[in-house]
């Protein structure tokens, strides 16, 4: 089993304190051919960009995270949701690199989604907000890349969701890609997968007031929302991992519990997950997400995956890795990816870390996970220079 | 006693420096059981190689990884079908042959998807443990088998007349040997005193029908 360190002060140096920034642009197609205008695209950068900007990270976040991914903002006290991996000599070390983390488009965390104002009407979007895939959530970012004057990334890295945006920049930009790190993902969702999302949808939906998607003047579905957001806990989790973490042990009864009667500990924490993140998330975000989850899938269209990696240039790298508990992203995803990389002869390196932390294990501190991290990013920085030399 | 391949004056070992001499300029290599990338490494810088290799033990993946060496953390044993025929030039099985469950496949699947294979492996019929095992009544414990009956890796016990043999049956020309005596290569008597065999193997072209492949001499002891 790997070690995980919890304590603060093991996460080390932060890149302290930092602050949102977005940028709106006139337009944006997306896949199904419908254009969103105006687009705004939410970010963070951590890190100096070096003069011959070849040393930007970008991470893509996953279903319920955003642009936040490090440091902390002003007056509060909880880091971005990848504190761990992303700071001074960590495993994505802003000491070397620039790190840009953005909002997918669809998000509720800055840029343009179902919460935000649509310009012909005044008023939310909702349900009126187009369809989005993870290929729509690519092309706002290289759009933000492009912004940026960046013309290649040294790598686009992500977990779960964020693992299938870096495969799918690699694919459509791979001459702006050098290397790509996904972490805990897929090609494409499982039945299990879509069927644990559409119990999340039908959770919402199913709550009066989500009322057709329309109740950003009212009170919002915060019922559905919270027990969609249970249901993506358990599946996050392990049943090692569950054992360790709560046993059968009860919680202090208190008198706001419901039924008057005591309850385990893992009840206690699925609703305290579940309520903490109606204050934090948009349901039509969720619903909008997790569709384009389920719809997602990295041979559509293009054959299969191992013709999808056809034309990659030989010198991209991969790095993928797998966790042994992960049964909602269990490895045999992953090794799809990887085996259809290596029959074409590209450079990949696959790992399946024993974790008993279920899919939850990519966003725990991890030594191992740091320094795989820190290596690989090293090599291909090494690799390009001497490419290039 | 001393266990593992006798290294040269500068410490390295030498059937490493056999394999990359053997290995040419920019050559595709495949490393199956590659350990720490200790061997990738060396024919990544004195080759320049493109090299990759297969390890089933996570913390030596990640000394790997930490060499700048591509690795897949994984069983070589459940086979390379993802690899098309002939993606690499070298297949290396560097003293993981013998730990192979299923031998003669992984032999094939190397020989499938590489031109050449590179495999090496400890000699038991080293005699030292001919007599440990005549004099003494007891499984041999030398430099290059210096585990015991109950904790050892190698799950094959050959000599290296033993493989000669089996690549003979197996269809398999072995291109060029190398043997590792107590300090050093080694030149005569290899079953009997060397501590390692080192071969570079190769398919040998399919026999014409009704023909049978000419038999290779029997060699030494």
């Amino acid at each position: 089993m790997s070690d995980y360190i919890h304590d603060r002060q093991a996460l080390g140096i932060s890149v302290g304190q930092v602050e949102l920034q977005s940028v709106t642009f006139d337009s944006l197609t997306l896949e199904s051919g419908r254009v969103l205008e105006p687009v705004t695209i939410a970010y963070e950068m951590y890190g100096e960009l070096d003069a011959d900007r070849t040393n930007a990270i970008l991470i893509l976040h996953a279903l319920s995270g955003d642009s936040h991914a490090a440091g902390y903002y002003t007056g509060e006290t909880k880091p971005g949701w990848w504190e761990t991996m992303i700071g001074p000599g960590k495993g994505f070390d802003t000491d070397r690199y620039c790190v840009i983390c953005s909002n997918v488009i669809g998000g509720c965390k800055g840029s343009s989604g179902p919460s935000s104002i649509n310009p012909a009407t005044g008023k939310e979007y909702g349900v009126g907000f187009p369809f989005i895939t993870v290929g729509d959530m690519v092309r706002a970012q290289k759009m933000l890349v492009d912004h940026l004057g960046i013309p290649k990334l040294l790598a686009v890295a992500g977990g779960s969701m964020g693992g299938m945006q870096a495969m799918e920049w690699a694919v459509e930009y791979p001459e702006m890609v050098a290397s790509v790190v996904s972490i805990a993902s897929a090609p494409r969702h499982s039945p299990m997968q879509i069927a644990f999302n559409e119990v999340g949808r039908e959770a919402i939906m199913g709550d009066p007031n989500w009322n057709g998607g329309d109740y950003y003047q009212g009170d919002a579905p915060d019922a559905g929302l919270a027990v969609a957001r249970m249901i993506g806990h358990i599946t996050y989790l392990s049943d090692e991992a569950m054992q360790e973490k709560f046993g059968r042990r009860m919680r202090e009864h208190k008198p706001t519990d419901q039924g008057g009667q005591e309850s385990f500990e893992v009840e206690s924490y699925l609703r305290y997950q579940g309520e903490v993140f109606t204050r934090r998330f948009d349901a039509n975000t969720y619903l909008y997400i997790t569709k384009a989850l389920d719809y997602y899938d990295l041979s559509a269209g293009r054959g299969v995956l191992v013709e999808v990696f056809r034309e990659l240039p030989p010198d991209m790298r991969f790095l993928i890795i797998a966790f042994s508990s992960d049964w909602l992203y269990p490895p045999y995803q992953s090794k799809e990816i990887v085996h259809a990389l290596k029959g074409n002869g590209l450079d990949c390196t696959y790992l399946e870390m024993s974790s008993s932390h279920g899919h939850d294990a990519f966003l725990l501190e991890n030594k191992d996970l740091t320094r795989v991290v820190w290596h690989f990013l090293e090599t291909t920085g090494r690799r390009r220079e001497a490419h290039h030399a | 006693m001393p266990s593992g391949v006798a290294r040269n004056a500068q410490g390295v070992r030498w059937d490493h420096l056999f394999i990359v001499d053997v290995v040419p300029e920019g050559a595709r290599v495949l490393d199956l059981g590659c350990g720490k990338g200790i061997l990738l490494r060396m024919l990544i810088d004195a080759k320049r190689v493109r090299g990759t290799g297969i390890e089933l033990a996570e913390d030596k993946v990640y000394e790997a990884v930490a060499k700048g060496v591509t690795v897949y953390h994984g069983d070589f044993d459940e086979g390379l079908s993802y690899y098309p025929d002939n993606s690499f030039d070298y297949v290396i099985l560097s003293q993981t042959l013998q730990e192979a469950r299923e031998t003669v496949a992984v032999l094939h699947e190397a020989l499938r998807v590489g031109r050449y294979v590179v495999a090496s492996f400890p000699n038991f019929g080293h005699w030292k443990s001919r007599l440990q095992l005549l004099l003494l009544g007891r499984a041999p414990v030398t430099r290059s088998l210096p585990y015991q009956w109950y904790n050892t890796p190698n799950i094959h016990s050959l000599t290296i007349k033993d493989f000669r043999k089996f690549t003979r049956e197996q269809g398999i020309s072995i291109v060029r040997q190398f043997y590792v005596g107590k300090n050093r290569p080694l030149h005569f008597w290899p079953n009997l005193f060397a501590n390692y065999g080192v071969f570079l193997l190769e398919k040998l072209p399919a026999p014409a029908a009704g023909t049978r492949p000419a038999p290779e001499p029997t060699v030494d002891e």
